[in-house]
């Protein structure tokens, strides 16, 4: 039998947090799957960049136990040929600020070894930080 | 030509190869890069949530540093910045076009830089090094090329950053050309191929190596298939991962066949015959020397 996912306040809620946070309207999405099929990423995921979307519309912070958005690189891939002009890319950072912005950061400092960080370029370690970390 | 001149700061630590080539390689065709004065961190990586402005005053303050060298004369009525690094030249982009397109972001960052001489009019052009080429023309740099590239198959990596999202891209985001333009200015043969424009992995290179390895190594088994003898690039994040991790891909399997990563400006600078130590070669992590060696052009 079908699940039946009854929509409440805080469905409602989150949603509309997401989209002022991306400034995307999720609910455009129509579920092509262009997204997920164009990923480089997607073999990495739990959940693929659509089924995202769809979480999100239907405001289920559940999708915030996926690990898909840490994956994503924001390498807009799927931004760029998403029929719905859709920046998906924006909402998976809307996800990981959602997140980080409860003080929680995603990696910390000590994990990286000295060795590898004396030969990692500048950039890596700054971006990874600004995407990883509050 | 005189053009202000953004570096950041990988270009001053790991892609030291790609400053010295570019500079060398400009100055050779009579572009002078003149570096800002007090440059700050580009803001990498570009800030994508609607409310964080506060991200973007990194960026916009490189800005006036443009209008800075304008007003002091250090360079004629010149509102381009140029950029070498991708990712720089992505996050510079995005930042100047948020400013351009919303009157109060830019008010409120200019509150916030009070300190500062002037306000950012919102004037200033982020331009990479391959547009300014493209408008050289690709016909003129074949004429000033002393020693083609003959028989070299190059593979012309774009990354992301270069061309995503479309409104900063600097080509066509599915079929780009610019780089294959190029690598035919200088007489080296470009290769047709599928991963031109697929991510390297980018910062997961700091915590999570493996999808790296996956990712670098799909490029270049690509690159190997359609017959290619080297891949330029000009991303200092894709050339580490597309070199060094490469390299560490051939110390666990020996058998491994390996291709050297160049940056763009380094081939164009064995084109012009200029000297290998200005070209940084000794900084490429998989030996830049033997292929070039080869074939007759070092």
């Amino acid at each position: 039998m079908a699940k039946k996912i009854k929509l409440n306040d805080k469905n409602t809620e989150f949603y509309e947090k997401i989209v002022e946070l991306s400034g995307e309207q999720v609910a455009l999405c129509d579920q092509c799957g262009t997204c997920s099929g164009g990923c480089p990423f997607v073999e990495e995921m739990d959940i693929t960049p659509s089924q995202i979307m769809r979480l999100v519309m239907l405001g289920q912070k559940s999708v915030m136990d996926s690990k898909t958005m840490w994956i994503c690189a924001s390498c807009f891939t799927c931004t760029v040929r998403c029929p719905r002009e859709l920046d998906v890319s924006k909402v998976s950072e809307a996800l990981r600020q959602t997140k980080l912005r409860t003080a929680i950061d995603e990696i910390s400092i000590e994990d990286i070894s000295k060795e590898e960080a004396k030969k990692l370029p500048t950039i890596a370690v700054v971006g990874n930080f600004r995407k990883f970390t509050g | 030509m005189k053009i202000p001149y953004f570096p950041g700061c990988t270009l001053k630590t790991t892609a030291k190869n790609f400053e010295l080539s570019a500079i060398a390689s400009a100055k050779k065709i009579g572009i002078e890069f003149i570096e800002l004065d007090r440059w700050n961190c580009c803001g990498v990586v570009s800030s994508l949530t609607s409310d964080d402005l506060m991200k973007h005053l990194a960026p916009v303050r490189n800005f006036l540093r443009v209008q800075e060298m304008n007003k002091q004369g250090i360079v004629e009525n010149e509102n381009r910045m140029i950029t070498l690094c991708s990712m720089c030249y992505n996050t510079l982009s995005l930042s100047n076009q948020r400013m351009k397109e919303n009157a109060d972001d830019l008010q409120k960052i200019n509150d916030f830089m009070h300190r500062e001489d002037d306000d950012y009019k919102g004037d200033v052009d982020v331009v990479h090094f391959l547009s300014i080429l493209e408008e050289y023309g690709f016909d003129k740099l074949a004429q000033k090329v002393t020693k083609p590239l003959k028989d070299l198959k190059v593979a012309s990596y774009y990354g992301c950053t270069l061309l995503r999202p479309k409104s900063v891209g600097i080509d066509d985001t599915e079929d780009p050309k610019i780089l294959e333009k190029f690598v035919e200015s200088l007489g080296a043969e470009a290769v047709d191929w599928d991963a031109k424009s697929r991510c390297c992995g980018s910062y997961h290179t700091v915590n999570n190596i493996d999808i790296v390895y996956r990712l670098v190594q799909g490029i270049i088994d690509d690159a190997k298939k359609n017959g290619a003898d080297a891949i330029i690039t000009s991303c200092p994040l894709c050339a580490f991962n597309l070199d060094v991790r490469q390299s560490e891909i051939k110390e666990k399997n020996s058998d491994y066949q390996t291709i050297p990563i160049y940056y763009f400006t380094q081939l164009m600078g064995i084109a012009l015959e200029i000297d290998k130590i200005e070209l940084g070669l000794e900084f490429n992590k998989i030996d830049p020397e033997i292929i070039l060696t080869k074939l007759n052009l070092l």
